[in-house]
């Protein structure tokens, strides 16, 4: 079929303006497939990185026990003790497994937390928080905490507390300063304004405080253990696989941040379904424009088609020849049409760099390849019925033509 | 002389109903190897007609068709495309050659959608029948730039490609000058001399049938002389 191949090769190359301009139509469609593959996936990224990039993407919390309820011996239940909205459990042998855990592929980084609520205090304001005690060195494992300071310093040592620039606002604190913290536990510590950060959620800004693990414990009563694991991946979308495998291999109760974003992966399929249109109608433009030229095509090239046929091609051999040609405008149109996207997403910032206010386009999810895949591919679809037609041409009327 | 091919009792109707009309009635006709033959007769006669069912390119509506002991009448299409690439050569009244190529690559098409591929093989022949054709210095023009009487003479040379044991030519000088015709006559006389190749050439121009040996006259759908 190599001759077919050269046929199909001097029909593409033999009318070069014909052949541009269909080879463009192709390469605009294959940019908007590009473009808009960029364009979604950037913007999936990007509130992905917005909602998600600073939570914990596997939370491993111990399991509360049911409270215990008295029933008579003649089945009557004699009391019912309410579980206390505060989670006590605690993961006793939570050292045990950290090595396990960061040891698992494509985990970024772990942390062991003791959580809590409390208040905090300065002479009469009071504020009610909650309470993230993190081993100092992690303070910034799952929070960008380093990122956010925009005063002192993320690093907590055993007397220092870092809280939000809303709560410092509304307490009037200043670095340096000192303040009761009472915990839910009724354990009261005295504590030093070691750093604000500022990050842009109300929430987190005005009701979030750190401390060091060692002052959680004695705030909280947990001698030992932690009361929640946090882990953070290299690769969000495998939360739920990882999930499962730190499952299987501790046991402990390992659940991925989907599992409480249903709403948010929601709005991301639909984001995502809106792509998969828009792209399919981008291909059924080029299928529907490779068809009609390649129709134009074989009928003005029908006495060609009845001279070969009579000099002894067979139709499969003409087949071949159209489907060819259509294969070439499609990979021609492809890969201009990628390279010509490639080329317009460059001078967007990296997914690494968004910014509010310009369109986040991400240049690593252009779907090259595939784009220039189902090209091809669409084009050889679109070739196949103008192949066909060529095929059935007959011999003997096209030559009197 | 061993018979070539034989038709009998060809018919051939075109249309149906009161639009029929029956441009072959029962012809019958042998050619022997080695002849050369003119077809004449009036436009309407059916000349064209013979020469497409001797060509295979249609099938009669009824009457037996037999070539190199193939019936070609049962034969399927596949059959038929690739006996026509073996053994039947065309030359066409308007040359009829592919007008993105070159004259060499004109030439050697028959061999090369039968191999796949160009062979050296298939060039080589093809470099040599241009040569014949006194077109070695032709041998890469494009064929849209050579004049009528070149594309004649690289259309034998493609006819003449796979070693046909028959060429069909219809008016091939029809639509050259004299010097033309008689140039594309000679070449065809001397392969026909050379290689033992039948011709049947049909023809309106008696000066051309009477360079060929026998002169079968077509009228009426049937063979009257």
């Amino acid at each position: 079929m190599l001759y077919a191949l050269k046929i199909a090769t001097r029909y593409v190359t033999a009318n070069k303006v014909q052949t541009a301009l269909l080879v463009s139509g192709v390469a605009v469609g294959v940019f908007i497939f590009i473009f808009m593959s960029a364009l979604i996936g950037g913007l999936a990224e990007f509130i992905l990185s917005r909602t998600v990039g600073d939570i914990s993407h596997i939370t491993i919390e111990a399991e509360e026990t049911d409270p215990a309820v008295l029933i008579s011996p003649s089945g009557h239940v004699l009391s019912v003790v309410e579980r206390g909205r505060t989670r006590t459990a605690t993961l006793a042998e939570a050292a045990t497994w950290l090595p396990l855990i960061e040891a698992v592929g494509g985990v970024k980084a772990v942390s062991p937390q003791i959580n809590g609520s409390g208040f905090l205090a300065r002479g009469a304001q009071i504020a009610q928080v909650s309470v993230t005690g993190v081993e100092p060195g992690r303070e910034s494992a799952i929070l960008n905490l380093d990122g956010y300071m925009i005063e002192g310093s993320a690093r907590l040592g055993s007397d220092l507390i870092i809280l939000g620039s809303k709560l410092a606002d509304e307490l009037s604190l200043k670095l340096g300063q000192t303040l009761r913290l009472e915990s839910s536990k009724g354990v009261t510590a005295v504590l030093t304004l070691g750093g604000i950060y500022h990050t842009g959620n109300g929430g987190m800004d005005g009701g979030r405080v750190f401390v060091s693990l060692t002052s959680a414990r004695t705030l909280f009563g947990v001698p030992q253990g932690v009361t929640r694991i946090e882990i953070k991946l290299f690769d969000l979308n495998a939360a739920d696989a990882t999930a499962l495998r730190i499952r299987a291999l501790t046991g402990l109760d390992a659940e991925s941040w989907t599992a409480d974003a249903a709403q948010l992966m929601e709005a991301l399929n639909a984001q995502a379904q809106t792509g998969y249109f828009l792209k399919t109608f981008a291909l059924i433009t080029i299928v529907i424009g490779v068809a009609s030229a390649l129709l134009l095509s074989t009928y003005r090239r029908r006495p060609e088609i009845g001279i070969m046929r009579a000099m002894g091609a067979g139709r499969g051999f003409v087949i071949f020849v159209f489907v060819t040609q259509g294969a070439l405008i499609g990979l021609m149109g492809g890969v201009s049409g990628a390279a010509l996207g490639y080329l317009a997403l460059l001078p967007f910032p990296s997914r690494d760099a968004f910014k509010v206010g310009t369109l986040p386009m991400d240049i690593t999810q252009g779907s090259y390849g595939l784009a220039i895949t189902l090209t091809v591919i669409g084009a050889i679809l679109a070739s196949i019925l103008p192949a066909r037609a060529a095929a059935r041409v007959d011999p003997v009327t096209a030559i009197g033509q | 002389m061993s018979v070539l091919l034989e038709v009998q009792d060809l018919f051939k109707t075109f249309g149906t109903g009161e639009a029929a009309t029956r441009v072959l009635r029962g012809l019958s006709l042998t050619l022997d190897v080695g002849e050369m033959a003119a077809l004449l007769g009036p436009s309407g006669s059916g000349k064209s007609t013979l020469l497409t069912i001797l060509g295979t390119l249609m099938k009669p509506t009824s009457g037996s068709h037999n070539m190199l002991g193939h019936d070609l009448i049962a034969a399927e299409d596949r059959e038929l495309t690739e006996f026509r690439n073996r053994h039947i050569g065309f030359v066409f009244q308007f040359h009829n050659l592919l007008p993105d190529f070159t004259a060499l690559e004109n030439v050697i098409f028959p061999t090369a959608v039968r191999e796949g591929r160009e062979t050296a093989s298939a060039r080589a022949r093809g470099r040599d029948l241009l040569v014949r054709m006194g077109l070695g210095d032709r041998v890469e023009f494009p064929s849209t730039k050579l004049s009528g009487g070149q594309k004649q003479r690289v259309a034998v040379a493609r006819a003449l490609m796979n070693s046909p044991e028959l060429v069909l030519a219809d008016e091939p000088t029809g639509n050259l000058d004299r010097v033309s015709a008689m140039q594309v006559m000679d070449l065809i006389a001397q392969i026909n001399r050379d290689e033992g190749t039948t011709f049947l050439i049909s023809t309106h121009d008696e000066k051309i049938a009477s360079l060929c040996r026998r002169q079968i006259v077509v009228g009426d759908g049937l063979v009257t002389g």
